[in-house]
């Protein structure tokens, strides 16, 4: 088990290692995607409230939800990076950084679509769920921040890892403080996800999405960690190996 | 190799040249390890990196037979770093400096007027800190050496700023702390011979 | 072994004098939080319903904005003059010194702001009683945003611009302190009950202070390498 665990955060094991699995997170997830979206889209029951505009949950929970689960993976990559020195998971955090932010960029722009009909406004700050993804993204925007500003490419990772790990102790803290905040204004507008109550036939779809969301991810992630990979280590063999075929001169 | 201060196999990139590779030294007591090479060949990264400053690409750096990173209060309990930037706060004055140096490294402030007579800095001591030239910076900064109880002087280029008879003082100080049980890793361009044994390292 | 908290007096003794010797480090700051608290009035107009709804939220806007203004500098000075490297190789322990910064750091800028808000509090109208609540919220907020900011500052020393990066690092992580602290305010001045915000408050002071000093210290290794 370690050792499959050491061999895995060498570089070139993981290099070939995800070559194999990406063909197989992106065709399951375009799987469940398709799956989602249809019975989503035109099998589900329509919502009593809100009609047929409630569907873009159908988009907008998972994209929140995987804005959550990169942050935590960017932070687990920075954390292991920093305390056992392992240049892979350095590379997984930056990676999954751009990632991130353009799901959460998704769901604020899902969120205020499903939002406009309910609050005859784009934005509504009473929504605490709204606010605390803007701040989410307002942490993923300081962290690529922080990374181009550094040259260095060993000092951005320690200098960022220390970051992503202080936004994830505080993004609860966050998340707690807008809550707090939004249910102190009357009347406070919550984006409901349809709760415990919510039919099979409704909910089955959003958990199909919300799968197909991560091993999507998942793809997206592993194709960008690759390419991070094969840049960081740009100078040694196993890479000019890959780059100049077998016979041409080194 | 062994010493009470050694380094293993260091190698340290900077962007993407290799200053160096497979570096190796063993220091004991009385001993000088001496860094030449030219401007920008790596000597202070070289000196940062024996300090704990900067972490090498491969290899480590042992005190007492301790990785440095392992038990570092202790290596840095015993240090005493100089460099080019002398680390002491201009709108200050020399005493209120030293004050701060020997508060950080709670040492008392018995020796500082002994210390002060012998580096000639009486006159200087009411000034600010500014005021002062590179070579009486240079001077203050010595001060600091002699006043840490540290058996490790690390010093970064210490002959510059200073005239023949500056260079003859930190010569004399080096010898004597070597005599009394010191060691010290010392960068400098200039060739020197301080008539202690003595180690080189040269940098390309 | 040197004594614990030698270092972390040092410190401070040494950035209060320093200080001493050149005061406009601590009154640009101050001068920045009480210009900024006055152009709200001159912006939106000086009616009292409005100047009272908004006085919390803009002295603490305001107070926010100074102390980002003023961490800049923290460690810009002992990282040019190499007086970084010092405190870093010193016998003691590097987040006991960072510490001691961002206790410095306060003592020097929050601490001002807090003595200086009733003054400001009375232009806004607030009632006697409530600026009580918003000096104590706004201690607890200012010591938070000192140990947060020094991580911040930590991080962005030595880099070009690091000015504005370093305001873009601090503010998603101030929000908390920013809500609690200035909505404590208004609940105090509608009559609500404030225990839960300032129990907050509290709460997140402690957690910054158990924490905040080792991310400094790491920051601080990884910014002067």
């Amino acid at each position: 088990m370690w050792s499959f665990l050491h061999k895995l955060a060498s570089p070139p094991h993981f290099y070939g290692l995800s070559a194999k699995m990406i063909p197989w997170f992106y065709a399951a997830g375009l799987v469940a995607v398709a799956y989602g979206t249809i019975a989503g889209l035109f099998y589900a029951p329509a919502d009593e409230e809100m009609n047929d505009g409630f569907r873009i949950i159908y988009v907008h929970v998972p994209a929140a939800f995987i804005s959550m689960s990169a942050y935590m993976v960017m932070a687990l990559g920075a954390g292991i990076g920093l305390i056992w020195r392992m240049k892979l998971a350095h590379a997984v955090a930056a990676s999954a950084a751009p990632l991130g932010a353009w799901f959460t960029f998704l769901a604020l722009i899902t969120g205020s679509i499903w939002g406009r009909p309910m609050w005859g406004t784009w934005w509504e700050w009473g929504d605490p769920r709204l606010t605390s993804e803007l701040l989410m993204l307002f942490l993923y925007f300081g962290y690529l921040a922080l990374r181009a500003a550094i040259d260095d490419t060993a000092k951005a990772d320690k200098a960022s890892a220390v970051l992503a790990l202080v936004g994830a102790v505080n993004i609860p803290i966050i998340h707690f403080s807008v809550e707090w905040w939004t249910s102190l204004h009357q009347g406070s507008t919550l984006l409901k996800s349809g709760g415990p109550g919510m039919p099979p036939d409704m909910l089955y779809p959003l958990l199909a999405m919300i799968l197909g969301f991560v091993l999507l991810f998942a793809a997206l992630l592993l194709t960008r960690v690759r390419t991070e990979v094969l840049h960081r280590e740009r100078r040694t063999r196993w890479v000019r190996k890959l780059i100049m075929p077998a016979g041409e001169p080194a | 190799m062994t010493g009470l201060l050694s380094g293993n196999d260091l190698c340290l990139l900077r962007g993407d040249r290799c200053l160096f590779q497979r570096l190796n030294f063993a220091l004991n007591c009385g001993e000088l390890l001496f860094v030449e090479g030219a401007n920008g060949s790596g000597k202070t990264s070289l000196l940062r990196g024996i300090a704990g400053l900067l972490e090498f690409e491969t290899g480590n750096i042992t005190w007492d037979g301790q990785k440095i990173l392992d038990a570092y209060r202790v290596f840095r309990s015993d240090l005493v770093w100089l460099s080019h930037r002398v680390g002491f706060k201009g709108e200050l004055n020399l005493l209120e400096n030293l004050q701060f140096e020997s508060a950080l490294r709670s040492c008392s402030m018995e020796k500082t007027a002994a210390v002060i007579d012998r580096l000639s800095l009486a006159p200087l001591t009411s000034l600010p800190f500014r005021y002062l030239s590179a070579g009486q910076q240079r001077r203050v900064a010595l001060a600091r050496m002699l006043l840490a109880n540290a058996r490790l002087w690390m010093m970064d280029e210490p002959f510059t700023y200073l005239d023949m008879a500056g260079q003859a003082l930190v010569a004399e100080l080096i010898a004597e702390h070597l005599a009394g049980g010191g060691l010290c890793v010392a960068a400098s361009h200039q060739a020197v011979d301080i008539g202690a044994p003595t180690q080189r390292v040269t940098l390309q | 072994m040197p004594g614990l908290m030698d270092g972390f007096i040092a410190i401070v003794r040494r950035d209060l004098l320093l200080a001493w010797k050149r005061p406009g480090d601590v009154l640009n700051p101050l001068f920045f939080f009480a210009m900024v608290a006055s152009l709200f009035p001159l912006a939106t107009g000086p009616s009292p319903e409005q100047l009272m709804l908004n006085g919390p939220g803009v002295v603490w806007v305001a107070a926010l904005l100074a102390t980002l203004l003023s961490l800049n500098s923290l460690f810009l000075s002992d990282f040019e003059d190499g007086s970084l490297d010092q405190i870093i190789l010193s016998p003691q322990p590097l987040p006991l010194l960072g510490l001691g910064k961002a206790a410095g750091h306060w003592l020097l800028s929050g601490l001002p702001l807090v003595l200086v808000s009733p003054l400001i509090a009375v232009t806004y109208r607030m009632p006697a009683d409530i600026v009580g609540v918003l000096m104590l919220t706004l201690t607890l907020g200012t010591v938070s945003l000192s140990l947060l900011g020094a991580i911040g500052a930590a991080l962005t020393v030595g880099l070009n611009r690091g000015n504005a990066l370093l305001s873009l690092l601090i503010m998603p992580l101030a929000m908390p302190v920013l809500i609690f602290g200035a909505r404590t305010v208004s609940l105090a001045a509608a009559g609500d009950p404030v225990a839960a915000g300032i129990y907050f408050l509290a709460a997140y002071c402690m957690l910054a202070l158990t924490l905040a000093p080792f991310a400094t210290a790491a920051a601080l290794k990884i910014s002067n390498e």
